[in-house]
């Protein structure tokens, strides 16, 4: 008796384990072997966590794979870690938001080429009350309003990402030392996505800087209102890159392409024109393909 | 108080009309952890069994490291699997990194310290004498070790649980090998911590109280099936 249950959870776990390699059809004796891999094509593209917050991937995925029959896979992740991953070959497209970085990736050889899609703005957002009183001022100003005064907080991504990258060429436009910014105390790194940062600032009743996309896609749950919107270094463009397949030739460039072409084709380009109008009243990007002196 | 007490409404109505997403997540969490703990139970029941067996120079110090290794930090095994099966990495060939197979390699290597620990601590709880009487009678050194492990079976298979358990409940290995994919890569503890930072705290808390609920289940079982048999 004893020896049958023994005998018979074996079984069972074998069995799970069979069903868990093999998924999605439990099959207990395979007609062939049982590929550890599902065989259906994928593309990975790895994505800021500024569009995949906005939830415009989810939105354009299902299109793309109906149209190329393939299974995309959308990892997110700062530009810098999204960037790392390309220089690995472990996606096969990148879609960041940072023009210098993004430049220097193509020319070390590992992108093809930087292809602009879509932009939008970023602002500068804050507690209602405005303590430090940045309402209105142009980015720059505004910064070195709250390094002067030292009132009120304010939450920086501190993840490398394409929108730190941004607020440290305003610091530097602005005048300041990045390092000796980071040392104050008022001055807070979250060292997370673009969501998690602004429920951060809005716990804390903090400035912060982020994407016009991800703040009305959060806005509803947030304390925090547009404080500094106007100003021509908050320009925020996103492109898409394919990896180099010269550099890395497992990775699947045929696919990468079509993504491309896919994201900067009019019929595309008219839905990321239209995407966010329905819930939040306004577009969160402008479409902005062929526009490559952004 | 209203957030989590809406919030815990919403998902158990999520949980019983059996969500498709929910049901998803969840299935595939339970198949990866399955997946991962059994390969890895056919690789340290027998590993420990020998450990436990032999006596060499330097088996307390590596039982030591080894139970050092059971708090060791899920990020940073994530972080050397994903330097391992990265294509820029020595393993790179295979390509599974962001997959599920990937997954389960992670989970594998961050429960081994924990199979191998407690199935070593579950054969010392046996009576000497049975290893003694099988060598006399003839039992070759597996046949013996093979005998000890039946003799401690529910000892074993507790040390099988917990690896379970942590392999299931683990985020930091899974978010960093898997990446997340929805649909393919998504498991109920990444799911938790997007959909935490992104406020749909209903998917949240549906997928966490699945979580337990499952933690519960396999407790009382094992609970039921120790207390029937021994």
């Amino acid at each position: 008796m004893k020896k049958k249950i023994w005998l018979m959870s074996l079984a069972l776990l074998l069995a799970m384990s069979l069903v868990a390699i093999g998924c999605p059809a439990p099959q207990l004796v395979p007609d062939e072997p049982v590929p550890l891999l599902p065989a259906l094509e994928r593309v990975r593209v790895a994505t800021t966590t500024s569009l995949y917050d906005t939830g415009l991937w989810a939105h354009l995925e299902p299109m793309f794979e109906e149209e190329f029959g393939v299974e995309l896979d959308v990892l997110y992740a700062g530009t810098g870690i999204a960037l790392e991953w390309g220089r690995r070959g472990d996606v096969d497209a990148i879609a960041t938001h940072a023009r210098a970085r993004e430049e220097e990736f193509v020319a070390e050889g590992y992108g093809v080429e930087r292809v602009v899609f879509a932009y939008n703005y970023f602002l500068i957002v804050g507690p209602a009350d405005d303590p430090a009183g940045i309402k209105g001022l142009g980015p720059e100003e505004a910064f070195k309003r709250l390094m002067e005064t030292g009132a009120g907080r304010f939450v920086s991504r501190g993840d490398d990402s394409g929108t730190h990258g941004k607020e440290k060429a305003i610091w530097r436009e602005a005048g300041f030392d990045y390092e000796v910014v980071r040392g104050a105390e008022w001055y807070i790194e979250a060292g997370r996505g673009m969501g998690p940062t602004l429920v951060m600032a809005s716990e804390e009743q903090a400035y912060t800087l982020t994407d016009m996309g991800t703040f009305l896609a959060f806005k509803a749950d947030l304390d925090l209102v547009p404080l500094v919107t106007e100003g021509d270094i908050l320009l925020n463009v996103y492109s898409v890159i394919a990896i180099c397949p010269e550099r890395h030739p497992r990775t699947n460039i045929e696919m990468a392409n079509n993504l491309i072409d896919f994201l900067t084709s009019p019929a595309i380009q008219r839905l990321i024109g239209l995407y966010g109008v329905e819930e939040h009243g306004m577009a969160l990007f402008t479409p902005a393909a062929g526009m490559e002196g952004k | 108080m209203t957030e989590i007490g809406q919030g815990f409404v919403k998902a158990l109505e999520l949980i019983i009309s059996l969500d498709p997403e929910v049901m998803e997540i969840a299935w595939r969490s339970l198949r990866i952890s399955a997946a991962s703990t059994v390969l890895a139970s056919l690789i340290c029941i027998p590993i420990g069994g020998l450990i436990h067996f032999r006596s060499f120079r330097g088996k307390r110090i590596l039982i030591n490291i080894i139970q050092t290794f059971y708090s060791f930090p899920t990020v940073a095994i994530g972080l050397l699997v994903f330097l391992m099966i990265s294509r820029a990495g020595p393993l790179g060939f295979l390509g599974i990194l962001f997959t599920p197979a990937a997954m389960v390699v992670g989970q594998m290597v961050l429960i081994t310290p924990i199979l191998l620990g407690l199935t070593i601590s579950a054969l010392s709880g046996v009576d000497k004498a049975i290893k003694d009487t099988a060598i006399s009678l003839g039992a070759t050194e597996f046949q013996a070790i093979w005998a000890i492990i039946k003799e401690a079976r529910y000892a074993v298979m507790a040390a099988v649980t917990m690896g379970f358990g942590r392999a299931i409940s683990e985020v930091g290995c899974a978010m960093m090998v898997g990446g997340n994919i929805r649909g393919f890569t998504r498991i109920m503890t990444t799911a938790i911590a997007l959909e935490t930072v992104r406020g749909e705290l209903e998917l949240a808390i549906a997928l966490g109280i699945i979580l337990i609920g499952l933690a519960l289940i396999i407790n009382v079982v094992l609970n039921i099936i120790q207390q029937r048999y021994t």
